[in-house]
């Protein structure tokens, strides 16, 4: 109170120009009107310097056929459907890496980090040399050597190496055999999502117990079971259908049977093997920033070195872990357009052949941008809610 | 009355200078830099690649020699920015190149929707496949199911898709930017094919297998499987710089129509034949037409060549690939190759 009637008392007697609140608000206005110019002289200078030089301009041509061929496509797609579902198709498949790559970068680099921590001194000396390893060296360079070593290493496709008749490793990549469709498969994936909420609810119970009368149930093993047991039961009720594709020689290539590619391999080889590195790092320092009492203390009430880490240290470290683990995530997304350095056919791949068909660079930059914008918001949104949830309750 | 002398003013100071800007603000800027910079392909034996001192040679490299000859006198005063097929219409339309001389095929779609322009055609290719002997293929029929090295962004990639979709035949494209990439995918066995323009992959062959494989470890299936006729394009917006870089390359033809070489061409300054005289600058005319030297074409055949000696020289005969002439070949000699008069 007695603060604001000193301001307003110096206010009557400082003219306008030396007012903080009016300079304030003059000076904002300013920088926004500033913006605002900038903007509006950069969009109305592009959109005038396309039309003088008659450069076509619009959305319009993601409508038009795209002639071009994608190699590995999730979905249905040929030289004549639209730009937009080639573009689309880039998406998919660079969304299929960043999935798989933050998965499997979690888990490698979370054994790692632990395993840097190990008493074991070779195991703790042989996961420093990986993390030094393949965080010093650009990603790029591993990508080269992977897809190198693959293309090279491997025989043509008439030598393949052939492992009992059904996986066939040769330059082409892994063919493998798979099942013919068949309803019975539609009905099994129903039954592994049933047996995925059945294990939520059953580890909740068996939290519950086990605040309520300390008996431990074996949850990963009740998890398992239903996850797996579930699809196997629907799969002998509909009479165990198994005819399979499998993959054969014919011509040039394999023909059946389904393909990773080495295009493919190689990018999300690289991607992990570089972002684990990282990871490993933070879960190893997740670990090492809480306090010593915490493990003795585990290890004082009888656990077992693996219980200390899972039950005691892991779930305190997450708390730490987990913000700059969103980063490394968002990482594997964007560094997934190095693809374009080893031929295999991402988003960037797909808008960059658009760009160069059509002659829209502006337009087509605007859909790159906006893509990995929403997936990369879709990322911190899911992280930012996941490290809420596990932030420290107070009570 | 002063104000209104004021305005007067600023509009003939407008108007001068939105007419500068239609006449040659492109050139201007050449003439003022001191140099033309061209864009070239990232090396393609032949056309444009890097010798083993890193000057650029080759039959596109010529162009933008003969375009400096024509400006400045002097053909060594260009800057060559190597270019991949993505980057090289931005780069033209942004300004980072005065001209581009990079194996590009000329198309309604770039020569319109791109704001860009084409000059004269340089050379007449078409699209080829070369496949490893061993397959023991005869023609490119019998490639149902392969898998296909190819350039993004290129009319080769259409082609290509076009070409398999008209034969019921499927295919599986792995493509990559780098040509570079793309070759070492093709030779260590990742693809059966590596398509592209004819005379590219003659150079390919030639110039690009690894030991210990040969080049008579490849071969060229016959089917051209499309139209591919290059030429050097430009911006729009600038006439004359476009008008002087189309008949440059019309003047390297016109040179080798009437036997003037970089040889003979002191002695051809003494001949009577008035065509010969005109071509030459002896008698003025036509160089102060275009808005360059008299001299252009003596200085452009002195230093660069005529048509044929820059084609025999990096492609043809007394090259490494001995590409044949084929198509390129004058249009007195049964060829497509044939300039309008320079009179």
């Amino acid at each position: 109170m007695a603060v604001e009637a000193l301001g307003s008392q110096t206010k009557a007697k400082v003219p306008p120009w030396n007012d903080p609140v009016i300079r304030g608000w003059v000076f904002q206005i300013v920088v926004v009107a500033l913006v605002g110019l900038l903007a509006w002289f950069l969009v109305s200078n592009t959109i005038e310097n396309l039309q003088r030089q008659k450069i076509a301009s619009g959305f319009h041509y993601l409508e038009r056929e795209a002639g071009f061929e994608i190699g590995d496509t999730m979905i249905q797609y040929s030289p004549a459907s639209t730009y937009a579902r080639a573009i689309f198709v880039g998406l998919l498949n660079t969304l299929k890496v960043a999935v798989l790559g933050i998965f499997m970068a979690t888990v490698l680099g979370t054994m790692i980090g632990v395993g840097r921590l190990s008493p074991n001194w070779l195991l703790a000396k042989i996961c420093e040399a990986y993390v030094e390893m393949f965080r010093n060296v650009p990603l790029l360079l591993w990508l080269f050597l992977i897809y190198k070593l693959i293309s090279e290493a491997f025989p043509g496709p008439r030598q393949a190496i052939n492992v009992l008749n059904s996986f066939f490793l040769s330059n082409r990549g892994l063919y493998f055999p798979v099942p013919l469709a068949d309803p019975a498969y539609e009905w099994m994936g129903i039954a592994f999502l049933v047996g995925i909420v059945a294990t939520v609810f059953v580890a909740r119970w068996a939290k519950k117990r086990q605040d309520a009368t300390g008996l431990p149930f074996p949850t990963i093993k009740a998890g398992l079971g239903l996850i797996v047991g579930l699809p196997i039961l629907v799969w002998l009720a509909c009479g165990a259908p198994h005819h399979m594709s499998w993959p054969e020689l014919k011509g040039f290539n394999f023909d059946g049977g389904m393909v990773i590619q080495p295009e493919f391999t190689a990018l999300l080889v690289g991607l992990v093997l570089y972002t684990s590195a990282f990871v490993a790092e933070i879960v190893r320092s997740g670990i090492l920033a809480l306090h010593k009492g915490q493990s003795e203390a585990a290890m004082a009430i009888g656990l077992s070195r693996g219980q200390v880490m899972r039950l005691v240290l892991l779930p305190q470290a997450l708390r730490i872990i987990v913000p700059p683990m969103t980063s490394q995530y968002l990482n594997i997304t964007k560094n997934s357009s190095l693809a374009i350095a080893i031929g295999y056919p991402d988003l960037v791949a797909s808008v960059n052949v658009t760009i160069n068909q059509t002659g829209q660079a502006i337009e087509n930059i605007l859909i790159i941008m906006a893509a990995y914008l929403s997936v990369s918001l879709s990322i911190s949104a899911f992280m930012n809610w996941y490290n809420k949830r596990i932030a420290l309750r107070e009570r | 009355m002063k104000r209104r002398l004021f305005a007067a003013a600023i509009g003939a100071a407008a108007l001068v200078a939105s007419g500068s800007a239609l006449a040659g603000k492109d050139l201007d800027a050449i003439k003022a830099r001191g140099a033309v910079i061209c864009g070239v392909p990232t090396g393609i034996a032949g056309f444009a690649a890097a010798d083993s001192q890193g000057k650029w040679i080759g039959l596109d490299v010529d162009v933008c020699r003969a375009v400096s000859a024509a400006i400045f006198g002097d053909s060594e005063k260009v800057k060559y920015v190597p270019l991949t097929s993505q980057q090289r219409f931005t780069a033209l339309q942004s300004g980072e190149v005065d001209l581009l001389s990079n194996n590009t095929t000329v198309t309604l779609q770039r020569d319109t929707a791109l704001g860009l322009d084409f000059t004269a055609i340089t050379y007449y290719d078409g699209q080829g496949f070369m496949v490893p002997k061993k397959l023991g293929l005869k023609s490119a029929k019998e490639l149902n199911g392969a898998t296909v090295c190819v350039a993004p962004g290129t009319t080769t990639e259409l082609n290509l898709a076009d070409y398999f979709r008209a034969n019921k035949m499927t295919f599986k494209p792995v493509v990559i930017e780098k040509v570079d990439e793309i070759r070492a995918a093709f030779y260590s066995g990742r693809c059966d094919v590596y398509t592209t323009d004819v005379s590219s992959l003659a150079a390919t062959r030639v110039a690009n297998t690894p030991a210990p494989l040969t080049p008579d470890d490849f071969m060229i299936l016959p089917e051209i499987i499309s139209k591919e006729p290059l030429g050097p394009m430009v911006r729009h917006g600038d006439n004359q710089l476009t008008d002087i870089i189309r008949w440059t390359q019309y003047a390297m033809l016109e040179a080798e129509e009437y036997g003037i070489t970089s040889k003979n061409v002191d002695e051809m300054l003494k001949s009577e034949n008035p065509t010969i005289k005109r071509i030459l600058g002896v008698t003025p005319g036509m160089g102060k037409a275009l808005g360059v030297d008299e001299k252009w074409v003596y200085t452009i055949v002195k230093q660069v060549g005529n048509y044929g000696e820059s084609f025999d020289r990096h492609v043809g005969s007394g090259s490494l690939l001995k590409i044949d002439r084929g198509v390129n070949k004058l249009w007195t000699q049964g060829g497509l190759q044939y300039a309008p008069p320079i009179r």
